[in-house]
Protein backbone atom coordinates (compact mmCIF):
# COMPACT_ATOMS: atom_id res chain seq x y z
CA UNK A 1 0.00 0.00 0.00
CA UNK A 2 1.05 3.32 -0.38
CA UNK A 3 1.66 5.69 2.08
CA UNK A 4 0.72 9.71 1.14
CA UNK A 5 -0.04 13.02 2.54
CA UNK A 6 -3.26 13.40 2.74
CA UNK A 7 -3.27 10.16 5.52
CA UNK A 8 -3.04 10.49 9.09
CA UNK A 9 0.48 10.81 10.75
CA UNK A 10 -1.01 8.45 13.57
CA UNK A 11 -1.74 5.91 10.24
CA UNK A 12 1.56 6.87 8.89
CA UNK A 13 3.46 5.95 11.62
CA UNK A 14 1.30 2.49 12.27
CA UNK A 15 1.74 1.55 8.76
CA UNK A 16 5.61 1.96 8.62
CA UNK A 17 5.80 0.57 11.95
CA UNK A 18 3.81 -2.66 11.99
CA UNK A 19 1.67 -3.26 8.70
CA UNK A 20 4.57 -2.74 6.49
CA UNK A 21 7.67 -3.96 9.17
CA UNK A 22 10.86 -2.92 7.11
CA UNK A 23 12.34 -6.20 7.92
CA UNK A 24 9.58 -8.58 8.30
CA UNK A 25 7.04 -7.51 5.50
CA UNK A 26 9.72 -5.65 3.44
CA UNK A 27 13.02 -7.62 4.12
CA UNK A 28 14.85 -4.75 4.15
CA UNK A 29 17.93 -4.10 6.73
CA UNK A 30 18.34 -8.27 6.95
CA UNK A 31 21.95 -8.27 7.69
CA UNK A 32 22.08 -6.40 10.77
CA UNK A 33 18.96 -8.32 11.69
CA UNK A 34 20.63 -11.26 11.45
CA UNK A 35 23.95 -9.97 12.73
CA UNK A 36 23.38 -8.62 15.77
CA UNK A 37 20.43 -10.50 17.17
CA UNK A 38 22.34 -13.01 18.88
CA UNK A 39 21.51 -11.32 22.12
CA UNK A 40 18.98 -8.91 23.49
CA UNK A 41 21.97 -6.31 24.80
CA UNK A 42 23.17 -6.14 21.61
CA UNK A 43 19.33 -5.67 19.75
CA UNK A 44 18.83 -2.85 22.34
CA UNK A 45 21.63 -0.83 21.26
CA UNK A 46 21.69 -1.04 17.32
CA UNK A 47 17.54 -0.74 17.64
CA UNK A 48 18.17 2.70 19.77
CA UNK A 49 21.23 3.89 16.88
CA UNK A 50 19.13 2.80 14.07
CA UNK A 51 16.01 5.16 15.61
CA UNK A 52 18.32 7.82 16.34
CA UNK A 53 20.11 8.00 12.96
CA UNK A 54 17.09 7.43 10.37
CA UNK A 55 15.20 10.53 11.89
CA UNK A 56 18.00 12.84 11.36
CA UNK A 57 19.30 10.96 7.74
CA UNK A 58 15.51 11.74 7.02
CA UNK A 59 16.07 15.33 7.76
CA UNK A 60 18.66 16.12 6.24
CA UNK A 61 18.40 13.66 3.26
CA UNK A 62 14.98 15.49 2.67
CA UNK A 63 16.13 19.11 2.90
CA UNK A 64 19.35 18.20 0.58
CA UNK A 65 16.77 16.61 -2.18
CA UNK A 66 14.57 19.09 -2.34
CA UNK A 67 16.89 22.30 -1.58
CA UNK A 68 19.71 21.54 -3.83
CA UNK A 69 19.08 18.21 -6.23
CA UNK A 70 15.44 19.32 -7.47
CA UNK A 71 16.60 22.84 -7.96
CA UNK A 72 19.78 22.20 -9.56
CA UNK A 73 18.53 19.42 -11.96
CA UNK A 74 20.58 16.35 -10.36
CA UNK A 75 17.90 14.49 -9.30
CA UNK A 76 19.71 11.02 -10.83
CA UNK A 77 22.69 11.62 -8.72
CA UNK A 78 20.16 10.39 -5.43
CA UNK A 79 21.61 7.38 -4.58
CA UNK A 80 25.36 8.91 -4.61
CA UNK A 81 24.15 11.80 -2.87
CA UNK A 82 22.43 10.13 -0.29
CA UNK A 83 25.02 7.60 0.45
CA UNK A 84 27.49 10.16 1.18
CA UNK A 85 25.33 12.11 3.13
CA UNK A 86 24.15 9.15 5.73
CA UNK A 87 27.91 8.22 5.84
CA UNK A 88 28.98 12.18 6.69
CA UNK A 89 26.14 12.36 8.94
CA UNK A 90 26.96 9.18 11.30
CA UNK A 91 30.52 10.29 11.50
CA UNK A 92 29.97 13.62 12.34
CA UNK A 93 26.76 12.03 14.93
CA UNK A 94 29.47 10.03 16.33
CA UNK A 95 31.85 12.53 17.33
CA UNK A 96 29.27 14.74 18.58
CA UNK A 97 27.77 12.22 20.73
CA UNK A 98 31.26 11.03 22.06
CA UNK A 99 31.89 14.35 22.93
CA UNK A 100 28.67 15.58 24.30
CA UNK A 101 26.70 12.81 25.39
CA UNK A 102 29.04 9.93 26.95
CA UNK A 103 26.30 7.52 28.57
CA UNK A 104 24.20 7.47 24.83
CA UNK A 105 27.83 6.89 23.59
CA UNK A 106 28.14 3.93 25.52
CA UNK A 107 24.73 2.49 24.51
CA UNK A 108 25.15 2.99 20.73
CA UNK A 109 28.38 4.05 20.00
CA UNK A 110 29.72 0.74 18.89
CA UNK A 111 26.90 0.15 16.21
CA UNK A 112 27.04 3.87 14.64
CA UNK A 113 29.74 2.71 12.15
CA UNK A 114 28.11 -0.33 10.98
CA UNK A 115 24.52 1.78 10.06
CA UNK A 116 26.10 3.82 7.31
CA UNK A 117 25.46 0.53 5.08
CA UNK A 118 22.33 -0.36 7.09
CA UNK A 119 19.91 -0.35 4.03
CA UNK A 120 16.99 0.36 6.18
CA UNK A 121 18.15 4.12 6.31
CA UNK A 122 18.72 4.15 2.89
CA UNK A 123 15.45 2.81 2.12
CA UNK A 124 13.17 4.87 4.89
CA UNK A 125 15.43 7.97 2.77
CA UNK A 126 14.21 6.84 -0.25
CA UNK A 127 10.41 6.11 -0.13
CA UNK A 128 10.27 9.59 1.70
CA UNK A 129 11.30 10.73 -2.14
CA UNK A 130 9.09 8.29 -3.84
CA UNK A 131 5.75 8.98 -1.60
CA UNK A 132 6.20 12.59 -2.25
CA UNK A 133 5.94 12.94 1.42
CA UNK A 134 6.29 16.24 3.39
CA UNK A 135 9.32 16.73 5.72
CA UNK A 136 6.97 16.32 9.15
CA UNK A 137 5.12 13.46 7.11
CA UNK A 138 8.93 11.85 6.04
CA UNK A 139 9.93 12.40 9.64
CA UNK A 140 6.65 10.22 11.26
CA UNK A 141 7.38 7.76 8.64
CA UNK A 142 11.10 7.40 9.28
CA UNK A 143 10.17 7.19 13.11
CA UNK A 144 7.56 4.41 12.02
CA UNK A 145 10.39 2.45 10.46
CA UNK A 146 12.99 2.69 12.69
CA UNK A 147 10.65 1.62 15.65
CA UNK A 148 9.08 -1.52 13.44
CA UNK A 149 12.79 -2.53 13.07
CA UNK A 150 13.62 -2.02 17.05
CA UNK A 151 10.82 -3.73 17.60
CA UNK A 152 11.76 -6.72 15.32
CA UNK A 153 14.95 -7.12 16.49
CA UNK A 154 14.30 -7.11 20.26
CA UNK A 155 11.59 -9.62 19.66
CA UNK A 156 13.81 -11.68 17.26
CA UNK A 157 17.17 -11.81 20.52
CA UNK A 158 14.58 -12.69 22.79
CA UNK A 159 13.50 -15.59 20.96
CA UNK A 160 17.09 -16.28 20.07
CA UNK A 161 18.47 -15.94 23.38
CA UNK A 162 15.24 -19.14 24.05
CA UNK A 163 16.09 -21.40 21.47
CA UNK A 164 19.83 -21.98 22.75
CA UNK A 165 18.05 -24.35 25.14
CA UNK A 166 15.74 -26.20 23.00
CA UNK A 167 16.78 -29.23 21.50
CA UNK A 168 16.97 -28.52 17.87
CA UNK A 169 18.22 -30.56 15.01
CA UNK A 170 21.93 -30.43 14.58
CA UNK A 171 22.14 -29.60 10.63
CA UNK A 172 19.64 -26.97 11.62
CA UNK A 173 21.67 -24.91 14.72
CA UNK A 174 22.53 -21.52 13.98
CA UNK A 175 21.06 -19.63 11.34
CA UNK A 176 18.63 -22.27 9.69
CA UNK A 177 16.66 -22.35 12.97
CA UNK A 178 16.75 -18.49 13.17
CA UNK A 179 15.54 -17.99 9.62
CA UNK A 180 12.21 -20.36 10.63
CA UNK A 181 12.10 -18.21 13.82
CA UNK A 182 11.82 -14.94 11.40
CA UNK A 183 9.29 -16.78 9.23
CA UNK A 184 7.17 -17.31 11.95
CA UNK A 185 7.37 -13.98 13.48
CA UNK A 186 6.73 -12.27 9.99
CA UNK A 187 4.19 -14.92 9.90
CA UNK A 188 2.61 -13.02 12.70
CA UNK A 189 2.81 -9.54 11.44
CA UNK A 190 1.19 -10.22 8.30
CA UNK A 191 -1.63 -10.83 10.93
CA UNK A 192 -1.66 -6.88 11.06
CA UNK A 193 -2.35 -6.39 7.06
CA UNK A 194 -5.88 -4.74 6.70
CA UNK A 195 -5.51 -3.09 10.41
CA UNK A 196 -7.78 0.16 9.64
CA UNK A 197 -8.11 -0.55 6.18
CA UNK A 198 -4.99 0.10 5.45
CA UNK B 1 27.79 -9.18 7.77
CA UNK B 2 27.65 -13.06 8.87
CA UNK B 3 29.53 -14.18 11.87
CA UNK B 4 31.12 -17.57 10.38
CA UNK B 5 33.34 -15.41 7.93
CA UNK B 6 35.98 -18.35 6.92
CA UNK B 7 39.37 -17.18 6.63
CA UNK B 8 40.35 -19.86 4.45
CA UNK B 9 39.50 -17.55 1.01
CA UNK B 10 40.43 -20.54 -1.30
CA UNK B 11 39.04 -23.42 -3.15
CA UNK B 12 41.75 -25.54 -2.94
CA UNK B 13 42.69 -25.11 -6.52
CA UNK B 14 46.58 -24.71 -7.89
CA UNK B 15 45.65 -21.74 -10.11
CA UNK B 16 44.80 -18.52 -8.87
CA UNK B 17 42.95 -17.54 -11.98
CA UNK B 18 40.49 -20.57 -11.42
CA UNK B 19 40.75 -19.90 -7.48
CA UNK B 20 39.26 -16.49 -8.38
CA UNK B 21 37.14 -17.74 -10.75
CA UNK B 22 35.51 -20.79 -8.54
CA UNK B 23 35.56 -18.85 -4.70
CA UNK B 24 32.72 -16.79 -5.44
CA UNK B 25 30.36 -20.02 -6.78
CA UNK B 26 30.26 -22.48 -4.13
CA UNK B 27 32.79 -22.44 -1.30
CA UNK B 28 32.46 -18.51 -0.55
CA UNK B 29 28.83 -18.28 -1.95
CA UNK B 30 27.91 -14.58 -0.74
CA UNK B 31 24.58 -15.85 0.51
CA UNK B 32 24.11 -19.46 1.84
CA UNK B 33 28.02 -19.25 3.40
CA UNK B 34 29.11 -16.04 4.03
CA UNK B 35 25.09 -14.90 4.80
CA UNK B 36 25.92 -11.03 3.61
CA UNK B 37 23.57 -9.27 0.66
CA UNK B 38 20.05 -10.90 2.00
CA UNK B 39 18.04 -8.43 1.48
CA UNK B 40 17.16 -8.83 -2.04
CA UNK B 41 17.46 -12.01 -1.97
CA UNK B 42 14.86 -12.52 0.21
CA UNK B 43 12.40 -9.39 -1.47
CA UNK B 44 12.38 -9.92 -4.72
CA UNK B 45 12.81 -13.82 -5.12
CA UNK B 46 8.79 -14.54 -5.54
CA UNK B 47 9.62 -15.25 -9.72
CA UNK B 48 11.96 -16.92 -11.66
CA UNK B 49 11.59 -13.52 -13.61
CA UNK B 50 12.42 -10.73 -10.90
CA UNK B 51 15.27 -13.47 -9.43
CA UNK B 52 16.76 -13.98 -12.55
CA UNK B 53 16.90 -9.85 -13.56
CA UNK B 54 18.04 -8.93 -10.05
CA UNK B 55 20.85 -11.49 -10.29
CA UNK B 56 21.86 -9.55 -13.65
CA UNK B 57 21.55 -6.38 -12.20
CA UNK B 58 24.07 -6.98 -9.41
CA UNK B 59 26.22 -8.96 -11.30
CA UNK B 60 26.87 -5.54 -13.96
CA UNK B 61 27.27 -3.63 -11.00
CA UNK B 62 29.72 -5.96 -9.00
CA UNK B 63 31.73 -6.75 -12.56
CA UNK B 64 31.86 -2.88 -12.93
CA UNK B 65 32.96 -1.63 -9.45
CA UNK B 66 35.33 -4.92 -9.15
CA UNK B 67 37.05 -3.68 -12.05
CA UNK B 68 37.01 -0.03 -11.18
CA UNK B 69 38.38 -0.71 -7.83
CA UNK B 70 41.37 -2.55 -8.87
CA UNK B 71 42.10 -0.49 -11.69
CA UNK B 72 42.66 2.49 -9.10
CA UNK B 73 43.75 0.63 -5.77
CA UNK B 74 47.29 2.10 -6.33
CA UNK B 75 46.16 5.46 -6.59
CA UNK B 76 43.52 4.73 -3.30
CA UNK B 77 44.61 6.09 -0.31
CA UNK B 78 44.05 3.35 2.05
CA UNK B 79 42.50 6.03 4.96
CA UNK B 80 39.81 6.78 2.37
CA UNK B 81 39.18 3.67 0.45
CA UNK B 82 35.59 2.91 1.66
CA UNK B 83 34.60 6.02 0.22
CA UNK B 84 36.13 5.59 -2.62
CA UNK B 85 34.78 2.24 -3.18
CA UNK B 86 30.83 3.50 -2.36
CA UNK B 87 31.49 6.44 -4.92
CA UNK B 88 32.19 3.47 -7.60
CA UNK B 89 29.44 1.60 -6.89
CA UNK B 90 27.07 4.26 -7.03
CA UNK B 91 27.61 5.35 -10.26
CA UNK B 92 27.11 1.96 -11.75
CA UNK B 93 23.66 1.39 -9.59
CA UNK B 94 22.60 4.70 -10.93
CA UNK B 95 23.67 3.41 -14.51
CA UNK B 96 21.69 0.41 -13.99
CA UNK B 97 18.54 1.63 -12.17
CA UNK B 98 18.05 4.17 -15.16
CA UNK B 99 19.14 1.24 -17.79
CA UNK B 100 16.47 -1.09 -16.36
CA UNK B 101 13.68 2.02 -16.04
CA UNK B 102 14.16 2.93 -19.58
CA UNK B 103 14.00 -0.32 -21.49
CA UNK B 104 12.15 -2.82 -18.82
CA UNK B 105 9.52 -1.07 -16.79
CA UNK B 106 7.91 -3.44 -15.82
CA UNK B 107 10.66 -5.10 -14.14
CA UNK B 108 11.85 -1.84 -12.33
CA UNK B 109 7.88 -2.15 -10.98
CA UNK B 110 8.94 -5.52 -9.55
CA UNK B 111 12.39 -4.53 -7.91
CA UNK B 112 11.30 -1.35 -7.14
CA UNK B 113 13.26 0.24 -4.13
CA UNK B 114 15.77 -3.05 -4.15
CA UNK B 115 17.57 -1.65 -7.34
CA UNK B 116 19.09 1.71 -5.91
CA UNK B 117 19.67 -0.57 -2.56
CA UNK B 118 22.07 -2.07 -4.67
CA UNK B 119 24.39 0.27 -3.39
CA UNK B 120 24.48 -0.81 0.48
CA UNK B 121 24.84 -4.62 -0.88
CA UNK B 122 27.45 -6.22 1.36
CA UNK B 123 28.51 -8.62 -1.77
CA UNK B 124 30.03 -5.89 -3.43
CA UNK B 125 32.06 -3.67 -0.88
CA UNK B 126 32.32 -6.99 0.42
CA UNK B 127 34.32 -8.00 -2.96
CA UNK B 128 35.60 -4.64 -3.41
CA UNK B 129 37.24 -4.76 0.17
CA UNK B 130 38.22 -8.58 0.59
CA UNK B 131 39.54 -9.27 -3.30
CA UNK B 132 39.70 -6.19 -5.79
CA UNK B 133 41.50 -3.91 -3.69
CA UNK B 134 44.24 -6.35 -3.20
CA UNK B 135 44.51 -7.98 -6.73
CA UNK B 136 44.88 -7.32 -10.84
CA UNK B 137 42.67 -6.45 -12.44
CA UNK B 138 41.97 -9.96 -14.88
CA UNK B 139 41.91 -11.60 -11.38
CA UNK B 140 39.15 -9.24 -9.87
CA UNK B 141 37.07 -9.73 -13.53
CA UNK B 142 37.00 -13.17 -12.53
CA UNK B 143 36.23 -13.03 -9.14
CA UNK B 144 32.76 -10.83 -9.80
CA UNK B 145 32.18 -13.72 -12.40
CA UNK B 146 32.24 -16.29 -9.75
CA UNK B 147 30.43 -14.46 -7.21
CA UNK B 148 27.75 -13.19 -9.50
CA UNK B 149 27.20 -16.87 -10.69
CA UNK B 150 27.05 -17.98 -6.86
CA UNK B 151 24.51 -15.74 -6.06
CA UNK B 152 22.91 -16.01 -9.02
CA UNK B 153 22.46 -19.88 -8.29
CA UNK B 154 21.14 -19.06 -5.04
CA UNK B 155 18.74 -16.62 -5.97
CA UNK B 156 17.35 -19.10 -9.42
CA UNK B 157 16.78 -21.91 -6.50
CA UNK B 158 14.61 -19.81 -3.80
CA UNK B 159 12.83 -18.21 -6.80
CA UNK B 160 11.77 -21.14 -8.50
CA UNK B 161 10.62 -22.73 -5.51
CA UNK B 162 8.62 -19.84 -4.41
CA UNK B 163 7.19 -19.59 -7.71
CA UNK B 164 5.96 -23.57 -8.36
CA UNK B 165 5.04 -23.95 -4.60
CA UNK B 166 3.58 -19.99 -4.20
CA UNK B 167 2.06 -19.51 -7.73
CA UNK B 168 1.86 -22.96 -9.30
CA UNK B 169 4.04 -21.65 -12.31
CA UNK B 170 7.18 -21.45 -13.72
CA UNK B 171 8.55 -18.85 -16.01
CA UNK B 172 4.67 -17.36 -16.23
CA UNK B 173 3.78 -21.19 -17.36
CA UNK B 174 1.41 -22.59 -15.34
CA UNK B 175 2.39 -26.17 -13.88
CA UNK B 176 -0.39 -26.89 -11.27
CA UNK B 177 -3.12 -25.35 -9.53
CA UNK B 178 -4.34 -24.58 -6.03
CA UNK B 179 -0.86 -23.40 -5.14
CA UNK B 180 0.36 -22.76 -1.22
CA UNK B 181 -0.16 -18.94 -1.19
CA UNK B 182 2.47 -18.25 1.73
CA UNK B 183 5.16 -19.34 -0.21
CA UNK B 184 4.87 -15.83 -1.99
CA UNK B 185 4.25 -13.88 0.80
CA UNK B 186 7.33 -12.76 3.28
CA UNK B 187 6.82 -16.09 5.69
CA UNK B 188 7.97 -18.28 2.69
CA UNK B 189 10.88 -16.18 2.00
CA UNK B 190 12.27 -17.07 5.26
CA UNK B 191 10.99 -20.77 5.33
CA UNK B 192 12.94 -21.21 2.18
CA UNK B 193 16.57 -19.64 2.64
CA UNK B 194 16.12 -21.69 5.62
CA UNK B 195 15.27 -24.96 4.72
CA UNK B 196 18.24 -24.39 1.95
CA UNK B 197 20.51 -23.67 4.80
CA UNK B 198 19.70 -26.44 6.50
CA UNK B 199 19.85 -28.91 3.93
CA UNK B 200 23.40 -27.53 2.96
CA UNK B 201 24.58 -27.74 6.98
CA UNK B 202 23.54 -31.07 6.97
CA UNK B 203 25.33 -32.22 4.01
CA UNK B 204 28.67 -30.43 5.29
CA UNK B 205 28.03 -32.54 8.53
CA UNK B 206 27.25 -35.85 6.41
CA UNK B 207 30.35 -35.21 4.79
CA UNK B 208 32.47 -34.67 7.46
CA UNK B 209 31.33 -37.64 9.86
CA UNK B 210 32.56 -39.95 6.90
Amino acid sequence: MIISNQMNPFLIFLSACLINNIILIKFIGLCSFFGLSTNVKNSIGMGIAVTFVTITATIVSWLVYHFALVPLNLVYLRTATFILTIASLVQLEEMFIKKYLPPLYKAMGIYLPLITTNCAILASTFLNIDYNLSLLNSIVNGFGIASGYTIAIIIFANLREKILTAPVPKSLEGYPIAFFLASLMSLAFLGFKGLFGL
Amino acid sequence: MGNNQNNNRTCGLKNPKLNALFYGVIKGNPIVVLMIGLCPVLAISTTVYNAVGMSIAVAFVLMGSNVIVSLLRKFTPNQIRIPVFIIIISTFVTIVDYLIKANLPFLYKQLGIFIPLIVVNCVIIGRAEAFAYKNSVFLSFLDAIGSSIGFLIVLFLIGATREILGQGTFFNKVIFSNPCIVMVLPPGGFITIGVIMGLLSYYNLRKKKQ
